[in-house]
């Protein structure tokens, strides 16, 4: 699937609207593990104070996302479940990267590639820049590779979130 | 509005709910539910272990159609009932079990006789719950038992930290409930129902499979019917057995690993099959690629997840079996005014038929007693409506295939997890809920004996069944496939003869029999069901019998061992 990361299995983007509950994402990692689906990522965001948006990617094929959709929705708490059309949703990840910057030169090129990365330095020390990017996953691998030529020392990445473009929505 | 504990919150809620009976033992983290209980019309049930609460819930459930209750304490009471309530998940039986559980405060200090149930539990129940204040007790209750009892059933686990069950509030008892993400889905979509009876009615050699799903919607009328128009044989699996009457013309009786050679010959035949409230489970089917493999499938189930699951299908239908057999019926019959009165099918499956009641005529020759015959025996003897529960292994594949079931919620065993165990105190809940039937536990003796304890509990609450144990001093179908397939390596599957079950019945103050040839066993059944007390019968039979017909696992149907 275009957008998310390539491999010779697909990987799906799934949300799921679900109670805002203690336990829920123990009963929805849970019942992924113990059907054998592969996760990729999972990320989890309040909608409002009963209400929570999970952000799912699996890998697999069709008749695997199938059955991730139908077992969630089996869930009592879960409250709804689509699967997004990647060519036809929003998909973005935000990641933080604090990057080996001993001399100027280096500071200079980091600052560079970040604006064309529409990134930004968040934080400064006189060894290291913390830049922040948000995009694809695509984009921040892309980003990161370039980061590693300085050294990266830490990483820190949400994981993505997503949204079907258009008026359409995942009804709460 | 009135002011009361959680625990009589609690007692009155299930009183709404209509409960009757709760089975269960108690210890610390119940006792003020247990207080409540004894004052209470609600009758209990003391069981000597948890597990058999849970299994003797599923028990009552199965014969009556109406939710199990069963109730232990924290820690090790709870962790008892797991291997039920998961017996009572892979068999969608709706159970509700009740667990106590340390007080709020404690929960996550590992404190004495805390377990982690909901975690444990998560994966093993349609839905679960920890009570976090008393007030929230009786929506609670509503809840799980609205989910444990509607779409495809289930057990719900409710666990009560035991300040939830002493502290008192404001208490109010709601009439409905709504969930917002549990809507199960009854009606079957009208183009799908229309496409399934143009299937029907065009087929040449259809089969309908059935499964526990007819049962627990009720739907053996419509299915006898439907079948009868359109001159359909039905199978069914060890779950739908029941469903349709297997004294019937159209009867093929079981299919599987362990089915008939009428049902797995047909279904290598048939060019459509009908299935409903099945699940294909890869007992029922053999090896997924090579089942039915001239036929299209119709898949009815209520839970969209079972279609598409294990075997592709031609036209899914989500629905209650019940509703959507009648509008497949309705289709039916508009598109074909007369019932089908002959077809070279309905000879092929007559033919079918009496060979394997040729077949199963042979199975009963032979020396010592034949656990065929014993069946054909105890059918002859029991009314049509007694209910036959069995325990796990040869026992309960020789009651599926010979023992032939009239009713539905007459023929109770465990299907998906197969627990040894699980038959004895099944057969104590199903007596619980139908008093004025027999109720006979076909038991092998190394099932019974994990379960005997029981027997205190059947003498004790006056729940008088019949255990029928064919003896091979063996765990036979393990040792069966040692035979076939381990070269006769009997390894760790000699019980020997241990213990005397007559003596270890009289021992509770039980009836027991020891039985050697067919009119002895006749006339201790015979006796049993006079019997005021829970009566044994050890029937010995040879260490060497194997279960027949059998397909190896993971095998196509056509290598069918005979
Ligand atoms: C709780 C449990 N443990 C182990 C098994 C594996 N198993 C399946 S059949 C069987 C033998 C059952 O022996 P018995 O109850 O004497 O019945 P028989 O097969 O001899 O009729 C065993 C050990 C099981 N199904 N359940």
């Amino acid at each position: 699937m275009a957008g998310v990361r390539s491999s010779n299995e697909q990987s799906y983007v799934i949300t799921a609207l679900v109670e805002h509950r203690p336990g829920v994402l123990f009963r929805v990692s849970n019942l992924f593990r113990r059907r054998n689906f592969n996760i990729e990522n999972i990320t989890v965001g309040t909608v409002d104070p009963t209400t929570a948006r999970m952000t799912i990617v699996i890998k697999g094929d069709e008749k695997v996302v199938e059955q991730v959709v139908k077992q969630l929705n089996k869930l009592v708490d879960v409250v709804r479940v689509s699967t997004l059309d990647p060519e036809n949703s929003v998909i973005r990840e935000l990641a933080l990267v604090k990057v080996h910057a001993p001399n100027s030169t280096a500071r200079g090129d980091i600052v560079q590639f970040a604006e064309v990365f529409r990134g930004r330095v968040v934080d400064a020390s006189r060894e290291s820049l913390i830049v922040e990017v948000t995009g694809t996953p695509d984009k921040i691998d892309a980003f990161i590779d370039l980061m590693k030529t300085y050294g990266v020392k830490e990483l820190a990445r949400t994981g993505i979130t997503a949204m079907v473009r258009g008026p359409k929505t995942v009804p709460g | 509005m009135v002011v009361m504990s959680g625990a009589k919150a609690l007692v009155e809620a299930l009183r709404r709910e209509k409960v009757e009976v709760i089975f269960g033992l108690p210890g610390g983290a119940i006792m003020p539910v247990y207080d409540v209980l004894y004052d209470s019309d609600i009758r209990h049930v003391l069981v000597r272990h948890e597990q058999c609460a849970a299994h003797a819930a599923e028990g009552y459930a199965r014969a009556s159609g109406r939710p199990g209750i069963c109730m232990a304490t924290s820690g090790p009471g709870a962790t008892n009932l797991v291997t039920g309530i998961t017996d009572a998940y892979m068999d969608s039986v709706p159970v509700v079990a009740f667990t106590g559980q340390v007080p709020t405060f404690m929960v996550g200090r590992d404190a004495f006789q805390e377990a982690d149930i909901i975690g444990i539990t998560a994966p093993i129940t349609k839905h679960n719950y920890q009570v976090r204040r008393p007030e929230d007790i009786p929506y609670v209750v509503k809840e799980a038992f609205y989910i444990a009892t509607t779409g495809r059933p289930g057990p719900v686990l409710v666990d009560l930290p035991r300040d939830t069950q002493v502290g008192e509030a404001d208490i109010e008892f709601p009439e409905k409930v709504s969930i917002r993400g549990y809507k199960p889905q009854t009606t079957p979509h009208p183009l799908q129902v229309k496409k399934a009876a143009e299937m029907l009615v065009r087929a040449e050699k259809p089969l309908i499979l059935a499964g526990g799903g007819v049962i627990i919607s009720g739907a053996s009328k419509e299915l006898v019917e439907l079948a009868e128009y359109l001159l359909i044989p039905v199978s069914t699996t060890l779950m739908g057995k029941g469903c349709f009457p297997e004294n019937h013309p159209l009867s093929l009786g079981m299919m599987g690993m362990h089915g008939t050679t009428a049902s797995n010959k047909a279904v290598l035949e048939a060019d459509l099959i009908l299935a409903v409230g099945v699940r294909f489970s890869d007992r029922t089917t053999g090896k997924f690629d090579e089942f039915a493999p001239k036929a299209k499938i119709i898949h009815v189930d209520i839970d969209p997840a079972e279609i598409g699951k294990n075997i592709p299908v031609d036209v899914p239908i989500v629905g209650d079996a019940k509703t959507t057999l009648r509008k497949i019926l309705d289709a039916v019959k508009s598109l074909k005014e007369d019932r089908v009165k002959e077809t070279p099918w309905a000879q092929r499956v007559a033919e079918l038929k009496r060979e394997f009641e040729e077949y199963a005529e042979k199975m009963c020759q032979g020396e010592g007693l034949k656990p065929p015959k014993l069946m054909k025996l105890m059918r002859e003897l029991l009314p049509p409506k007694a209910i036959v529960t069995t325990e796990v292994g040869q026992n309960q594949m020789w009651a599926a295939l010979y023992f032939k079931a009239y009713h539905p919620r007459t023929f109770i065993s465990s299907g998906g997890l197969g627990t040894m165990g699980f038959g004895f105190p099944a057969s104590i809940g199903a007596k619980a809920a139908a008093p004025d039937v027999p109720v006979v536990d076909i038991a092998g003796d190394g099932s019974f004996l994990m379960t005997q304890q029981e027997l205190a509990c059947s003498v004790s609450e006056n729940i008088p069944v019949t255990v029928v144990i064919l003896n091979n001093s063996m765990l036979g179908m393990v040792a069966q496939w040692q035979r076939l397939f381990f070269d006769r390596r009997y390894a760790s599957t000699n019980l020997g003869e241990i213990p005397n079950f007559v003596q270890l019945a009289k021992s509770y103050g039980a009836e027991g029999y020891r039985v050697d040839d067919y009119d002895e066993f006749t006339s201790a059944f015979r006796d049993s069901m006079k019997n005021e007390v829970t009566t044994v019968i050890d029937v010995p039979i040879s260490p060497e019998e194997n279960v027949f017909p059998m397909v190896p696992a993971g095998r196509s149907f056509r290598e069918m061992i005979v």
